[in-house]
């Protein structure tokens, strides 16, 4: 099994038609992703890589079915295109696009809780169930079908991290980037709860790094509520205050978000967490042999 | 993106936050000229991004135009060091002349986004003029929050309530209710991500003022703010810093000597903590983006190389949509052009790593090869070491 995605899930792809729309579509259609349509506005009625272009989501939803959205739109747009996807009723929204800025993504927020929708990212590679269904730009080779879940704030730390629970024999049951940005829609809490539900997920991969208290809130779930193995690693032990590193939301701000508080909380909430990133596959292996 | 006191204040007297009288001046004889103009004791304030400068001589309150002119000369052009500067301190390049004050009251206003709550909070504290850190680590009962209803924006009532807690009273509350509200307006028009008065200040006449401002924006909106990205001093920032921001490239100078080129911001730290762990300590934080094109790798060489604080390098990627091959093409052509000038260890993982590895073997340079995070990092260390 997997979450939030699998092969029967109809996607269409928001900026299809563009370069890096048009690059990461042939990518997720040899992954044998259902690419259902593509939407530009003005240019519906075209067909492109195969798909169908709409001038705008609710019609690719009424005529094709679509209900998991890719979004390629440029960042200004982007917020634009987050809250058309849900306003047209797709049930999970997938933004890929970085720079988004804070007070867009503050507003596309507030328009969702009326909605049925769950939004992941933005700034985010994506979603992946190995086997089934890829909505992203992570490189599909390197995943494989298993029994690990990930939940991480960054992107090639994931890929690393898949690496090497790979070199352990374990696979992936769906791995999420859940973005970089300060202000972002599915939590770690909230996939915890998925994976929670998820019979076929045995442990849990959980990437952090500094800014903000979303790993903070995991711990305190995790404590209460969460009854598999977590492993965790917090990227940033040697990052300096105040400093953007990379990620908009990577930032130690007034002395909150250090790694060290991080590491602190998940330990104390009976997490295994690596101190350093070489130990992410070892800490998986150990704690499923417990 | 950071800016100075003076242009924080010229943005909020836009938008009718009262802010004291007051010019800014490169030059002693500007200083008197304005001094002169105001027509009464006047404050000098150096204009550097950092705080503390009260302490380390930077802020100066002078009697005439002719102190003015003999004070700004010994503070144009001095070398200021606070807490905040580090150690090598900031060159003063120009400073505020400002009118001096009746102080009666310092209080704190400040506007950030709350994370947790994805919404911008309004902060009021009658503890003004100290870092507003300290006071939510010792009094947080002093620092009162309105959050704000990203439909319908901040309200009149909740500056309201804010000023009530702040126990003022009359005209100097209604001034207040109005600063408040004006400073919220310039928060969410110019997509700051903080603005901070700190102190304001309530004149002995009971009037309301920014004394102190700064505003940091959000660097993903800059360019809907084209008047503000001009606000931008490039002299405050690290030079290399400067130089990587030309190319894209996110690059933050550090203290150590163990230079890193990776590609995505969460690796990149990962492969920082990793040389911590290792017993070493990195030079920069470099991200190369996910993707890494030839030239991401070939600016972000010789970045790496022209810090001089670097001993010896560690290039990590994880080549995902991007293949190993092309990414160690890349690198080989960069040390052709620019040269080998400290010992690199080069660990490629993901697509086609296999043939990457050949191509930096058969490279005839000198390399050193890691498979894993982990030997990478136990290579690059005592490489490092003098």
């Amino acid at each position: 099994m997997s979450i939030l995605i699998d092969e029967k899930t109809r996607v269409v792809v928001q900026g299809i038609t563009g370069g890096e729309g048009t690059f990461h579509t042939q990518r997720m259609q040899e992954y044998r992703t259902k690419v259902v349509a593509g939407v530009t506005p003005g240019k519906g009625g075209q067909i492109h890589l195969g798909v169908p272009v709409y001038n705008t989501a609710a019609e690719a939803v009424e005529k094709e079915g679509a209900n998991a959205s890719a979004i390629f739109v440029p960042a200004f747009f982007a917020g634009d295109a987050v809250m058309e996807a849900a306003d047209a009723g797709i049930k999970l929204v997938v933004c890929i696009t970085e720079g988004i800025p804070t007070f867009d993504m503050i507003k596309v927020k507030q328009f969702l809780r009326q909605k049925d929708c769950r939004l992941i990212g933005p700034n985010t590679p994506g979603i992946i169930s190995p086997g089934k269904c890829k909505i992203g730009i992570m490189p599909g080779h390197i995943h494989t079908p298993g029994s690990i879940g990930i939940i991480s704030r960054s992107g090639t730390l994931t890929y690393e991290a898949v690496d090497q629970v790979s070199q352990q024999g374990y696979g992936q049951s769906t791995a999420i980037g859940i973005g970089g940005d300060p202000v972002i829609g599915l939590n770690f809490v909230d996939l915890l709860q998925y994976f929670k539900e998820d019979k076929d997920t045995e442990a849990v991969i959980l990437i952090g790094e500094i800014g903000g208290t979303s790993e903070e809130e995991a711990a305190e779930y995790i404590q209460k509520e969460f009854n598999k193995p977590v492993v965790s690693f917090i990227a940033g032990q040697t990052a300096p205050p105040g400093r953007r590193m990379g990620h908009a939301g990577a930032i130690i701000a007034g002395g909150k978000g250090t790694a060290k508080e991080k590491m602190k909380a998940l330990e104390e909430a009976g997490v295994s967490v690596a101190k350093s990133p070489a130990e992410i596959g070892q800490n998986v292996k150990e704690a499923l042999s417990k | 993106m950071k800016i100075h006191e003076y242009q924080a204040k010229q943005i909020l007297s836009q938008y009718g936050v009262q802010i004291p009288r007051g010019e800014v001046a490169d030059e002693p004889s500007k200083a008197r000229e304005i001094a002169e103009k105001i027509g009464s004791k006047v404050v000098l304030k150096a204009q550097v991004h950092a705080g503390g400068r009260g302490k380390g001589g930077g802020i100066k309150l002078v009697s005439s135009p002719q102190e003015a002119e003999k004070i700004a000369e010994g503070m144009i052009g001095m070398t200021l060091i606070t807490h905040q500067t580090g150690p090598e301190g900031k060159l003063v390049k120009r400073i505020l002349v400002e009118e001096a004050l009746d102080i009666d009251q310092e209080l704190y206003i400040g506007i950030v986004i709350d994370r947790a709550r994805e919404a911008p909070v309004v902060m009021a504290s009658s503890e003004g003029g100290v870092e507003i850190e300290k006071v939510a680590a010792e009094t947080p009962e002093l620092i009162f929050k309105e959050y704000v209803d990203p439909a319908t924006g901040f309200i009149a009532f909740q500056a309201r309530k804010l000023a009530f807690k702040l126990g003022l009273e009359g005209e100097t509350l209604k001034q207040a209710v109005k600063f408040i509200l004006g400073l919220y307006k310039v928060f969410e028009a110019t997509d700051a991500s903080l603005a901070e008065i700190n102190p304001l200040l309530i004149t002995k006449q009971g009037n309301v003022l920014a004394l102190d401002a700064k505003m940091n924006f959000d660097d993903n909106a800059l360019r809907r703010h084209p008047d503000i990205m001009k606000m931008r001093d490039l002299d405050e920032e690290e030079p290399l810093e400067v130089e990587a921001s030309k190319y894209d490239l996110n690059y933050i100078k550090l203290d150590g000597n163990v230079g890193c080129m990776v590609n995505g911001a969460g690796l990149a730290m990962a492969t920082m903590d990793i040389i911590m762990h290792t017993g070493g300590m990195p030079a920069n934080f470099l991200d190369v983006g996910g993707g890494v094109s030839e030239e991401a790798v070939k600016n972000a060489f010789k970045i790496l190389v022209s810090d001089k604080d670097v001993k010896a390098a560690l290039i990590n990627i994880f080549g995902g949509i991007v293949r190993c091959d092309l990414v160690a093409k890349g690198i080989i052509q960069a040390a052709k052009e620019i040269g080998l000038k400290v010992p690199m260890v080069v660990r490629l993982e993901g697509t086609n790593v296999e043939q990457g590895k050949k191509i930096l073997e058969e490279s005839g340079l000198a390399f050193y090869p890691a498979s894993s995070m982990k030997e990478a990092a136990e290579k690059v260390v005592p490489l490092a070491k003098p």
